[in-house]
């Protein structure tokens, strides 16, 4: 007992001297919100589900790769440009940028711009509780106009109306929204409730949506 | 035919050997099934019980799992692959050619690599939109998030540098229009091209370091920080649950 004690620092008699077993910090504890409601235990509940999706995905895939082959162009040959030179697709949106902006723009500040947006989202704590961008009508529909009219302008000015295209899609939305905001249960008065990130991240999704279209077919 | 394959199982359970791997009994009450789940090392980072709302479809259409699924089978597929292939021009293009026509099963077995390539940067996609429209990034969330958007472009990175291996003239037009890309960045910019590219233009040596990123380096970062995703999921208090799952609608 008495050597253990210098070795350690413990005594095995948990009575006397508790072990500190786990380590709570109040500020970095998750937090569940709400009520969790009934819970089911993983073995067998969760796993015979993540067992169904990985047979349902390999067995379509096995199916779809069978019987769709993988292209294979003629050997590279650096003397020899295709017309168009594409990226694969989930670049082509970036690739379409290029129209519109010189290559640092379009290429190295716009993406970076993008992934700095995204790693931001949870750390700009602005309206966590997500309160509904028409919560202040008047004030907020001011400044909407005028934000929407100036992207609209800057975006004519390049010729951009890849992006344009989009941007006035989701701004017609949003405004529609404002219109219906007091009105009776329905698809704008659903709209009307979102918060300003939803819109931001809807409009992103838009026009890389549109961009990506738009170089995969033209 | 059924009680005889139970009685075998059963018989098999109180054999020492089994008891010495899996030291619990049959899963059929709730303390052996956390013991099924915590006392195996590839379940251990899941919880022994999870909320019923967290489970449905809806919830999270099980995209999280479908990119890990596509991930397994890409690094199954990937490492089959790589008995056949030679990470040098042009012999990269004639073992394409070999897999079409000489390897038992090689065309299926690319076309299911690029398959569930293209699939993985779309799940991730949509994993990362969903996430958000949820609100599971909010707190305590944050730093999940921050790790699931570099785990994002570390997918897009593994496909990109898949992508230059075919050596064919898509792979190689597609790399150089997104590598001179690179050039536009100010000061450095032609300094990082080269650094990738081993050279001044997409030649041997870009397709040696494209093909040990692709199977080395950038593997084993995707897996880390999976390792980290995954992990933090569940010390972060698990998926997000809206108040309004109640009802049964999203």
């Amino acid at each position: 007992m008495e050597k253990n004690k210098i070795e350690t620092g413990f005594s095995s008699d948990a009575k006397k001297e508790p072990r500190r077993v786990v380590f709570v910090a109040k500020k970095t504890s998750a937090k569940v919100v709400g009520d969790p409601g009934p819970q089911l235990m993983t073995y067998p509940h969760l796993l015979i589900r993540e067992a169904i999706a990985f047979q349902l995905l390999v067995i379509v895939m096995v199916l779809v790769a069978l019987f769709w082959d993988a292209p294979l162009e003629q050997l590279a040959n650096p003397l020899l440009t295709p017309n168009p030179a594409k990226a694969p697709w989930y670049f082509l949106g970036l690739q379409e940028l290029l129209h519109f902006f010189p290559p640092f723009v379009a290429g190295i500040l716009i993406p970076t711009l993008v992934v700095i947006a995204l790693v931001v989202i949870p750390y700009f704590n602005v309206n966590v509780e997500g309160k509904a961008i028409w919560s202040r009508p008047a004030q907020n529909l001011r400044i909407v106009l005028v934000t929407v009219f100036l992207l609209l302008a800057f975006l004519a000015v390049f010729y951009a109306w890849t992006i344009f295209l989009p941007t006035a899609l989701v701004a017609a939305l949003l405004l529609f929204s404002y219109t219906a905001r007091a009105g009776e249960k329905g698809s704008f008065q659903v709209l009307a409730r979102k918060p300003v990130s939803w819109w931001v991240m809807t409009w992103f999704i838009a026009v890389a949506l549109c961009l990506t279209v738009v170089g995969t077919f033209f | 035919m059924a009680s005889t394959l139970h009685s075998a199982l059963q018989n098999l359970r109180d054999r020492k050997v089994w008891k010495s791997i899996f030291r619990r009994g049959p899963a059929n009450t709730n303390r052996t099934r956390s013991l099924a789940v915590f006392g195996n090392l590839f379940l251990h980072w899941l919880p022994v019980k999870v909320r019923e709302k967290s489970l449905r479809v809806r919830a999270s259409y099980y995209l999280g799992s479908v990119s890990f699924i596509l991930f397994i089978v890409l690094f199954v597929t990937g490492i089959l692959l790589m008995f056949y292939y030679h990470p040098a021009a042009p012999h990269a293009y004639r073992d394409m050619k070999d897999l079409q026509f000489v390897v038992s099963n090689g065309v299926f077995l690319r076309n299911l690599h690029r398959l569930a390539a293209h699939l993985m940067v779309f799940a991730v996609f949509w994993h990362m939109f969903h996430v958000f429209y949820r609100g599971g990034y909010k707190p305590p969330h944050e730093f999940n998030w921050v790790v699931g958007v570099v785990l994002l472009l570390v997918t897009l990175l593994l496909s990109y540098t898949g992508y230059l291996l075919p050596w064919d003239q898509l792979a190689f037009w597609a790399v150089t229009v997104g590598t001179n890309i690179i050039s536009a960045m100010p000061f450095v910019g032609d300094k990082i091209r080269f650094l990738l590219l081993g050279g001044n233009i997409v030649g041997e040596n870009a397709l040696l370091r494209f093909y040990v990123l692709h199977v080395v380096i950038l593997p084993l970062v995707a897996f880390l920080l999976i390792g980290i995703h995954f992990w933090r999921v569940q010390k972060d208090g698990g998926l997000t649950v809206k108040p309004k799952d109640d009802d049964g609608k999203e």
